[in-house]
Formats: C-alpha cells, structure tokens, sequence
C-alpha cells in the first residue's frame, strides 16, 4: 500500500469513527427515555444500563391512557396546534408573496420588525398579553394561547416564505401572465406548487413550536382542563417523586411523530432554511 | 379597473391580514410592555397603576438582588458564547466530515445526527435532568463506570450550570451542522482540484476555500443562533427546575420570568425584557453591520 492510500484509509476510517461516536451521542438520551417508559414499575430507579430492561412492559402506557388525563391533554394540544399552524402559513404563505414581489409603503420597515421581533426575549409579549387577558378574563381560554403561539410564530414564517420566493424566478409568472392567468391564479396555480417544500418546512416549525411549548402555556393555561401535552408531561416531575414510568411513555408518544414527521421531511430542510429564514 | 389597481388591490389583500394580525399581537403587546415597564405595576397594583418614569430601569441596574443584573448578565453571556462556540465548532467540523466524498451512508448518519433538534425541547430538558440525577442518573453511572468520581450535577451552583449548557449544545449543534452541509454542498467541486493540482494541504483548502465559502451562510445562522441561545429560557428553566440551587443558575431571560410570574414584579419585569431586547438589537446590528450579511435582504 503506498503511503497516500494509506493515508486516506486512516482518514476514512476515523470518520467513521467520529461519525459513529456522535450518533451514538445523538441517541442515547432518546434511548433512555424508552428505557424508563418500558421499565416495570418496582424497577423505575434501577440503576442498569441496558436499553431493552428487564420484564419489559407496557404498563406504563396502559397507566397512560386509563389514570391519566393524556387524552384530553391531546386533544387541547392538537386543537391550538393545527390552529396555529393552519392561521401561520395561510398567513405567511400569502404575506410572504406580497412581500417578495411587490412594492409597498412601509415594506422595509414591516420587514425589519419583524425580524427584530425576533430578538424578543419570550417575557417581552407574554407579560403584557398575561395582563391583558387577565383584565379581558382571557386567561384559561384556547383563543388565549392560539394568540400567544401565532405571535411568536408568524413574524418567522412570513420571512422564511419571502424568502423562498425570491429565489422563484419571476419569468414564470410572467409566462403565466402571457397565457393570460389573472395575478391571483399566477400565485396559486404557478407560484404555490414550486414554493411546497417552504410550505411544509414553515408548517413543521409552526407545528413543532407549539406542539411541545411549555413556558407561555404554563402561565396561561392554568384549569387544568385546559392543559396542552407539555404542561400535563411536566406534572409528571415534581420534586419529591417523579412519575417516571408515566413521564417516559408520555414523552415517546408525544416525540415520536414530532421525529418521525421533523426526519421524513428533513431534505427540505437544507433549502427551506438556507434560503428561507437564514439568507433572508 | 385599471391594471394597476388592480395590482395595487392584490397586494393589498395578501399583505393586510398578516399585517393586521402582527400590529394586535405583536406591536399592541410590545407598546403596552413598554407603558408596563415605566409604571408600578405589580401583584397589588394590578388595574391602579401609575406611570412612575424610569424608575424600573434605575432599580435593573442599582438594585441589589442576591444575584444582581451584573452576575446575571455575566452568565448569559458565558452561556451565549460557550453554547454557540460547541453549537458551530461542532456543527461545521460534522458537516465536513460528513461531507467527504469517501463516505457511505450519508443519509443515514445524517438523520441519526439531526435526532437532537427534531426531539422537543421540553423533552430534552426533562429527560437530561433525569440524566444528571446524583443516584440514578445515567451520566454519574457511566462516569462510575470509567472509574471517574460522581458529580452531584443539579446540587451545586456551577455543576447545575454546565448541566444545562451540556444539554444545550447536545441540542443545538445538529441546527448548525444542516446550515453547514448546505453551504459545503454549494461550494463548487473544481475549486478543490484546482487547489489540489497547485499542492494545496487539507487545511490550506480549509483556510482558502471552505470557511470563506461558507461563511455567508453561516453568519446569519451564528447571529440567529446567538439570539436563540441568549433567549433560550426553556433548558436553562427546566433543566434547573427554575433556577435552582437557590436561584444560582438564571440567564437574563429566565430571571425575568421568575421575577415577573413567581414574584409578580410586572414593571420591573417589563423593564427587564426592554433592555435585554435592548442588548440583542445593538448585538445584531453590530454583527451583522461588521459582516455585512445582508447585504441583499432587500
């Protein structure tokens, strides 16, 4: 083997390494939550390693579904959430083309307020809005926290969107123009099928954000009828004895089809935030 | 109608919705926050307020609280730069091993890398806080294990927070690695045998080529990543269960919240949260001026 072969082969090899290492890294802490969720309950603060434990059981979920109020909590959590979403790429998908093709008054200064929102620490809306809803007798009500999440949601949507169609040409609407499609239907039936990818990508932070938020809902949400998955999963840790059992398999249903739907769409990612939120 | 207002009319009706929508939840809070932090309001004077100038701001920097803004601000600015340190090292360093030609499997390393970003934070937070349980947690286990003394991780003030900042970059470093793998994938293939041709050394490519090229993309990703990290009240809250021991471990952001929804100190809260936006907008603007990033946002 000649000294540059070698070489490589050394290279090759040790990325593999890293790569495997932090992989290994990566799961760990989500092979542990499935760990504990299926860990019976005498077992709940055994001390082993492996993955798979002992007697494995899926009490815990059974306990999940017929003591708890996980249900509802999901129910109230898919409400505000496909709400939220629904509200912020409608929104952000309309919004984003005004502002990508057209010129407007106030256009660069709605823009950079909006990306200054962005600097918001979380306080800076959800104290005054707290005080708000408080005098309206708002507080405890769905509306009050769709507000709150579309808040913190929109003004990051709408400038990923622009962004992603600034980097459609222009020529295609033009063509479109030509063939004699009014502005509207250049935008829907041209412009909105190439602009998918960004759809789906603004939809999933949309989603994402609010599906598992648990500092806003916290202070707004407080019958807990009303409770959304996160705060309902944190009751399960408080500090004298945490429902481990419990908080694990609430944590794998409540990860999974975040992860499963964050990694089946994760090709888009590369250009949705490449183009959208970060070159924007 | 005229085309042009016609024109005028579309436009119009895309962009007034999501207008109307951010002046109600965003400018109208943000207004109010700014009558709230230059009022008395708290706990007590909830409806009876009244404005009392800028004495919440006075008291931010003079009063002293155990542990003052000073402390405080130190800290968050540790946990900015250590975070985002790890955060982009990491990420760029993945990216480009990731990104060798060599290397089978990309999409499958590639998913199992991004798994810390797509699990929810809360979850992360919660699960690693398991983690760093003094008795069953599986992070005193393994150090046992490798004959290392246990850490008492959630007990002491520093431990508690470099368990928070190990959760953060453990989260954050796949965000990083994306933005990278895309910029590398643009870089442009006969630059490197150009170099290669004229003998340049791995790092010489580095230095010539990669971080330049990438280096576009990956500001306005540092200055995003920074305000989220400085921002980021969830890990820190969650991971110390509110600060604990004895509120040692705050950034700005999550003493604010304590201050405004555990001690409802409503105008100094919103005092608080003007000046670290305050902090946030003289960063970015000075960052992204230096780096000239958006140069054609417009």
């Amino acid at each position: 083997m000649s000294k540059s072969m070698l070489k490589k082969y050394l290279r090759v090899t040790a990325s593999y390494a890293v790569l495997i290492l932090f992989c290994i890294i990566s799961i760990y802490p989500v092979s542990q939550v499935l760990t504990v969720s299926l860990r019976p309950a005498d077992r709940l603060l055994s001390t082993s390693l492996e993955i798979i434990p002992e007697n494995a059981t899926l009490s815990n979920y059974t306990n999940l579904f017929v003591k708890t109020d996980f249900l509802l909590w999901m129910w109230n959590s898919l409400l505000i959430t496909s709400c939220v979403t629904l509200t912020g790429v409608l929104l952000a998908a309309t919004a984003g083309y005004g502002f990508s093709r057209y010129k407007f008054i106030g256009k660069k200064a709605a823009m950079q307020s909006m990306l200054v929102t962005q600097m918001f620490p979380a306080t800076m809306l959800l104290l005054p809005m707290y005080i708000m809803l408080v005098n309206l007798g708002l507080i405890n009500s769905y509306l009050g926290i769709m507000v709150m999440y579309s808040a913190t949601a929109l003004p990051f949507c709408v400038w990923q969107m622009k962004g992603f169609y600034d980097t459609i040409p222009s020529s295609l609407e033009e063509a479109g123009r030509i063939d004699g499609c009014s502005q509207f239907q250049t935008f829907y039936k041209i412009v909105l099928p190439l602009a998918a990818p960004a759809l789906v990508i603004t939809a999933l932070f949309s989603f994402m954000s609010s599906w598992t938020e648990y500092v806003v809902a916290a202070q707004i949400l407080q019958d807990t009828a009303l409770w959304t998955l996160p705060i309902g999963l944190k009751s399960f840790e408080s500090n004298m004895s945490t429902e481990w059992g419990l908080y694990g398999a609430a944590s794998m249903l409540v990860t999974v089809p975040v992860v499963v739907l964050f990694l089946a769409l994760s090709r888009y990612l590369v250009s949705g935030l490449t183009l959208g939120s970060v070159k924007g | 109608m005229s085309p042009s207002f016609r024109q005028r009319l579309f436009v119009f009706f895309l962009v007034t919705p999501a207008l109307i929508i951010l002046l109600g939840v965003v400018v109208y809070p943000f207004v109010y926050n700014v009558i709230i932090s230059l009022s008395n309001m708290n706990l007590r004077h909830i409806r009876d307020w009244e404005i009392v100038g800028f004495r919440n701001y006075v008291k931010v920097f003079t009063e002293p609280s155990q542990p003052d803004f000073y402390v405080i601000f130190i800290k968050t600015v540790v946990w900015t730069v250590v975070n985002l340190f790890f955060h982009v090292v990491l990420g760029v360093f993945l990216a480009l091993v990731l990104n060798q030609k060599e290397i089978r499997g990309k999409g499958i390393f590639r998913t199992i890398l991004v798994l810390p970003w797509a699990v929810p934070q809360l979850i992360v937070a919660l699960t690693w806080r398991g983690m760093f349980n003094y008795e069953y947690g599986s992070i005193n286990q393994l150090l046992t294990k490798a004959g290392l003394p246990a850490v008492e991780w959630l007990r002491g003030p520093t431990e508690a927070f470099i368990a928070a900042i190990i959760t953060n970059v453990w989260l954050g470093f796949p965000f990083m690695m994306v933005i990278a793998l895309g910029a590398l994938q643009s870089i442009p293939h006969d630059l490197y045998e150009a170099a290669e041709i004229d003998g340049a050394s791995w790092h010489h490519k580095l230095r010539a080529i990669t971080i330049p090229l990438i280096k576009p993309v990956m500001v306005p990703a540092i200055t995003l990543g920074t305000i989220w990290t400085f921002n980021n009240l969830n890990i820190i809250w969650l991971v110390s269960n509110a600060g604990e021991p004895s509120d040692n471990t705050h950034i700005l952001v999550s003493f604010v919240y304590k201050a405004a929804f555990n001690f409802y100190r409503y105008g100094y809260g919103a005092a608080l949260s003007m000046i670290i936006f305050f902090i946030l907008l003289a960063f970015s603007w000075v960052f992204m001026r230096r780096t000239k990033a958006t140069e054609a946002v417009y």
